[in-house]
């Protein structure tokens, strides 16, 4: 199994490259080329969410990105923001979505929710098993050659 | 690629041509350009995506926003995308249902007076 292990601090600049590395690393590990545009946004959006959970919580610490590549590929982003703000993941209906109340940031959270939910098949927001903190993991199928 | 925004007018409208990546990272300058257009007295603004390659949460976030700000203000705002890869995008988080979404700039123009802009 060959693992690939990206940190990098929570700067909006440095999501690029976690879409850059995440993949790289997918079409090395065999991941379908169709595949490869969705792989790239659910990583950019896992890490988004991330990045703005540590700059909300004004926390300094590294964002992690985690790709392995067995008998799939897997991608896991774990932040170590309150456990809490994983709570509220949400797929917004549209007459809420253009809803003047609606907050940008809550807005930009339930819109990037729902292109995780909607790219991923494989998809698991859960909490990480030492200290505060979230991990969204991803799984893709990939073609051996 | 980087962003690239670049303005011009066709007719009473104002066309925001939005080239290369929108994202956590760039999307903050595209609101700004946006708000710039509406606080300058832009009433109609096309946003033409036909140079996006690649489209995040955050973007869209930024174009619900300036749609909104544009709503207070009793103008028109709308979206000129023919990529389906975006076109999913929009689909998917249901804002297909919330953005008036041209194939071309002269759909989206036409569309809002009653007559063909070409």
């Amino acid at each position: 199994m060959a693992t690939v292990r990206l940190s990098f601090s929570p700067a909006p600049v440095h999501v690029r490259t976690a879409r850059l590395v995440g993949v790289a690393v997918a079409r090395r590990a065999g991941v379908a080329e169709e595949l490869l545009d969705e792989v790239r946004l659910a990583i950019g959006e896992a890490c988004t969410r991330a990045v703005a959970l540590h700059n909300q919580y004004g926390l300094p610490d590294l964002v992690t990105v985690e790709m392995s590549d067995s008998d799939s590929y897997s991608v896991r982003v774990i932040d170590h923001a309150p456990i809490e703000a994983s709570v509220g993941l949400a797929k917004l209906p549209p007459d809420e979505l253009a809803d003047e109340s609606l907050t940008d940031e809550a807005l930009t959270t339930g819109v990037g929710f729902a292109l995780l939910a909607g790219f991923v098949d494989d998809l698991q927001v859960r909490p990480v098993e030492d200290g505060p903190g979230t991990e969204v993991r991803m799984v893709w199928p990939v073609q051996r050659r | 690629m980087e962003l690239s925004l670049a303005t011009r007018t066709v007719d009473e409208h104002t066309v925001l041509e939005v080239g290369g990546e929108v994202d956590v990272y760039t999307a903050p300058r595209l609101r700004e350009r946006l708000v710039e257009l509406v606080d300058s007295g832009v009433r109609s603004v096309v946003v033409d995506l036909g140079g996006v390659e690649f489209l995040d949460s955050t973007g869209l976030g930024v174009l619900v926003g300036a749609m909104k700000r544009l709503r207070v203000a009793n103008g028109r705002f709308s979206l000129v995308c023919s990529k389906e890869a975006l076109l999913k995008i929009f689909r998917i988080t249901a804002l297909d249902q919330v953005f008036p979404i041209y194939p071309t700039i002269e759909a989206a123009t036409r569309d809002s007076d009653g007559s063909a802009t070409s």
